[in-house]
Formats: structure tokens, sequence, C-alpha cells
């Protein structure tokens, strides 16, 4: 068949849409869909996932909250809530922060888990033992001074501080 | 520049070995996203934090003496350096995404010798490691990335949260970071008609069926790649498990499929395959969707050992050598699709005659 775009050359682009259940079906030539922004293979800009995440967000969101004001931002580094459920995509590491409470919903609809369980990088694994290691110790000194150990709690006291100076580095 | 020395320089070496199970899996990849701490994602970020971003990962690459053996001889290549028929050549060659080659500002790849390790900067992540083996390696795929991934953390901070993980522009990505995909050739599942029944169960396990363009591209040539969809809450081990286990399925089922194939209708399979050998032998004139199928047929053919005399490598060569943006950069000029389409024709007649100067 020609292509019922130029009517020239013969359409070798067969593919079909489907948005919100309704079917069309498309044939072009190869040049046509370029000018139309049409699949090439690898070099598409159609229908995405992000496009996808954002029909997610917007479906997420209740009525009420619709016509609230969308003033939620990142201060980091500015992008709203508005622009992510558009683009899909986070600005900074501290979106995640900003947007906690309607992303744990999302993470659970895309993931069907809110929670990490993966490798973790070796600094942070320290990182997270030393805190961990510290509370420990804050809970051991509290208790030392409680039954008035204080040669103890001196001790304590200043492996605490070491410590504190190891995570602040 | 003659066919052989072109070949050379098409062909990534990773590609020459045969992996495990290569008779339906083409290759295992495995792409890791990572950000730094306290810079803004590629998304937001200037011109002059994108830079900032190569100078650190090329830092830390050039400042570590005792790097890993794979990244000795890498070389990292600006997308700025490149024309856009260089640009398209890595993207076809799986090397970079499409997304790099056009969108991205400052965008490089740290790429190894052996091409089976790129890593990209400035992507949609400030990092995406990625690790391609030929055949099923998933496991192996998975190992070396995350060494990569342990080296790079030494020099650089990562942006990562306790309850998170990775933290990643897009939420799909976030936790381990992880998109693992293999390449699968299908082709009697599709002549049985039984893909359609596949790819739906596939998706209802969290994995995702698309053709080897990625996204929304065509299954070229029966080509499918499978890759998990989830992130988050799964470890890495777990992820690629699941997806290993669904790949061994896939492939008992093709292997039972073409074993019937050839019980019940070996006559049609064999003249189908040779059909298309003589088609791709001689034709003039082949649009890349024909020759993708037909290299699918003789590719297949010659898995069964219905077709001897061409090695199966040279399908997967063809079908990464007659792409677009390949045919312009050995015609060394821009073409139009009619004049692709002879060149496509000329150099696929070329490459088989070549190997059955071979076999004399």
């Amino acid at each position: 068949m020609l292509c019922p775009e130029c009517g020239k050359r013969p359409a070798t682009l067969h593919y079909t849409k489907i948005v919100n259940g309704e079917k069309t079906e498309f044939h072009l030539c190869e040049v046509c869909a370029q000018e139309k922004g049409e699949v090439m293979p690898g070099f598409e800009h159609g229908f995405s996932f992000h496009q996808l995440l954002s029909g997610l967000l917007n479906f997420n969101s209740s009525p009420q909250e619709a016509y609230k004001p969308q003033t939620l931002r990142c201060n980091t580094c500015g992008l709203t809530y508005n622009q992510f459920s558009k683009i899909g995509r986070f600005g900074c590491g501290d979106c995640y922060k900003t947007f906690r409470e309607r992303l744990d919903p999302l993470l659970r609809r895309v993931h069907g888990h809110s929670t990490h369980r993966g490798k973790i990088p070796e600094r942070a694994q320290g990182e997270l033992k030393l805190k961990k290691e510290l509370e420990q110790l804050k809970a051991e000194l509290a208790a030392k001074i409680e039954t008035e150990e204080f040669e103890e709690a001196a001790r304590l006291r200043d492996q605490i501080r070491s410590l504190q100076e190891q995570l602040e580095k | 520049m003659s066919l052989e020395h072109f070949i050379q320089n098409a062909i990534s070496e990773w590609m020459r070995v045969k992996g495990p199970q290569s008779d339906i899996v083409f290759s295992s990849r495995v792409r890791i996203a990572r950000n730094l701490d306290g810079l803004p994602f590629p998304l937001l970020s200037t011109q002059s934090q994108a830079e900032e971003v190569v100078r650190r990962v090329e830092e830390a690459w050039k400042n570590d003496k005792d790097r890993l053996a794979v990244l000795k001889d890498a070389e990292l290549i600006r997308m700025s350096d490149l024309t856009d028929l260089e640009k398209r050549v890595l993207v076809e060659k799986h090397l970079i995404s499409p997304m790099l080659a056009e969108e991205s500002r400052h965008g490089a790849v740290l790429l190894s010798q052996d091409e089976s390790v790129s890593i990209m900067i400035n992507e949609e992540d400030h990092i995406r490691i990625q690790v391609l083996f030929p055949g099923l390696q998933l496991e192996k795929a998975w190992e070396l990335a995350s060494q990569i991934d342990n080296w790079l953390e030494k020099h650089l901070t990562y942006a990562f949260e306790g309850g998170y993980g990775y933290l990643t522009s897009c939420p799909t990505n976030v936790g381990t970071g992880i998109r693992a995909s293999v390449m699968v050739h299908l082709p009697a599942l599709a002549m049985t008609q039984q893909l359609n029944r596949l790819i739906p169960a596939i998706t209802q396990v969290g994995l995702a069926v698309r053709g080897i363009y990625g996204e929304g591209s065509e299954a070229l040539g029966q080509l499918y790649q499978v890759s998990n969809q989830v992130t988050l809450g799964q470890s890495e081990e777990e992820i690629l498990d699941n997806l290993q286990g669904v790949v061994r399925q896939m492939i008992e089922h093709e292997q039972i499929a073409r074993r019937r194939l050839q019980e019940m209708s070996l006559t049609q399979l064999e003249d189908r395959v040779h059909r298309s050998y003589g088609i791709l032998a001689h034709a003039r004139i082949i649009d890349s969707n024909e020759a993708m199928k037909r290299l699918s047929d003789v590719r297949l053919g010659v898995d069964m050992g219905l077709i001897l005399g061409v090695s199966a490598n040279v399908m997967n060569e063809l079908m990464v050598m007659t792409q677009p943006g390949f045919l312009q950069s050995y015609a060394n000029q821009r073409l139009n699709p009619e004049q692709r389409d002879i060149r496509r024709a000329r150099l696929i007649r070329e490459r088989l005659a070549m190997e059955q100067t071979k076999e004399q």
C-alpha cells in the first residue's frame, strides 16, 4: 500500500497505537514516519516509561488533592511536585526526602515495595555501623550514670566523642 | 576500507566469543545507575555541574594506579567529540543509549578496550555502569559491574539513603539501580504462535519484554530483550535469579518448539531457512526489516544444523552491521533509505561470499 501521508512512497512502517483502550492503526513510509517523529529503532522519542509513570501519578491523586495548590517544592533543586508528575524524574537526591509522603505509595505501586534490600555502599555501611555503635554507647553511658559508675561513664563519654568525630569527617 | 577490516572494527571483542546457551541467548547485560551525592541529577544540572561529574569520574579513573584490569586500557569519549554518525554506531552496538547520544549535556562514556564495559556519564543518572557479555552470563556480568561499582565508590560519594537505597533520577530505578536484560532469539516460538501466550505471562512476574533497541522498539528478527522492572525491595541476587529462571524456561520452550518443528515439518522449515539464505545471498535491494527477518531464519538454520558452512556469528555480525548507522559509516557518507537498502544487500552478499571462500 502507498503511504497515506505523502501518497508517493510505499508504506513500510505499520504499527498499532492503543490509547485508553482505543486502537488506531498507522501505515507510513520511512520518510513520513521520520518527519512525524515516529519510530526509528533506537532513535525514537515516542511513548516512554516516564509518561506512563506520570499517568500513574495523576491516577494516584484523589480529586481533592488535584484541586489543592501544588506548592510542594524541593528546597535543594527547586523541582515542584507538579513538575515531577509531568516528567516523572527527580532533580536531586533530596527530592526523595521532600516528596517522601507521596512517593511511598507510588513506589509500592511500581515496585511492590518501598524499602531497599540490596547492596549498600561500603562507606555508608561503615557509617551505619558507627551510628549503631554510637547509639549503643549512649545507652550504656546513661545506664552507668544511673548506677553512678562515673569512671566507666567518663571512659564511655570519650569513646562517644571520638566516634562522633569520625562520623563528622 | 575493506570489509574484513570494517568487521574488525564493527564487532566488539566480547561478541566474537561464544557464550553459554548462545544458540538462543545472544547477550546478557547488567546496568546499574548511580548518582553523586551533593550534585543535582543531570536533568537539572548546570553546564559546570555536568562537567564536574565527568571530571570526577575521569580523575578517579586516571589517578587510581591499581584500577581494575578491565579498565586499564579504557578510553574516555566525550559525546561532543563525536559526529552524529559515530554516536549512532555506538548506539547500534548497544554501547551507549540513544539518550546519551542525543540529549545529554556533557555526556561521556568510559569504554573498555574489549567494549564489554561502558560507563555512561551524564545520562539520565550521573553514572550508569553497563556490562555486556555474550550468551547467558548474568551472574558474571553482575559480579563485574559490582566490582566496578566498588572501585568507583572508593573515589566518589554516592547519593544513597538507608531506606530508599541508591537514589536515581527516575523512581523506577531507585533502590538497587539495577536493570538486567537478556537478549533472546525465539524464532521457533514465534513460528508456532506461542509468543502471544508467553509474553503476557512474563510481564506478570515483574519482567518486561521489548524489541532489541529498547523501549517501544519492535522485535526485529525475532530478537527479544527480557529485563527486570522491579529495582526496589529485592536484592540484586533475587532480581537476577528471577530473571535467570524465566529466561531458562524460555530457552527450554524454544528448544522444544525447534525440535517439534524438526519432527513435524522439516521440509517446510528447510525451505524457509534456505529460501531466506538464497534471498540474502542474491538480493540487490533489501530493507532492514526484511534483512533482520531473513538473518533470523538463516541463524535458526545454522543453529539447527540445517545450513552448513556459515558460522552463527556471521548472523550476529550482520544484524549489527546492516543497521543504518553502520551502513553509513562503512560507506563513509550519509545515505538515504533507498541507497541504504542497496548497500545493505551488497554488504550481506559480500559477507556471505567471504564465508564461502573460507569453506573451499
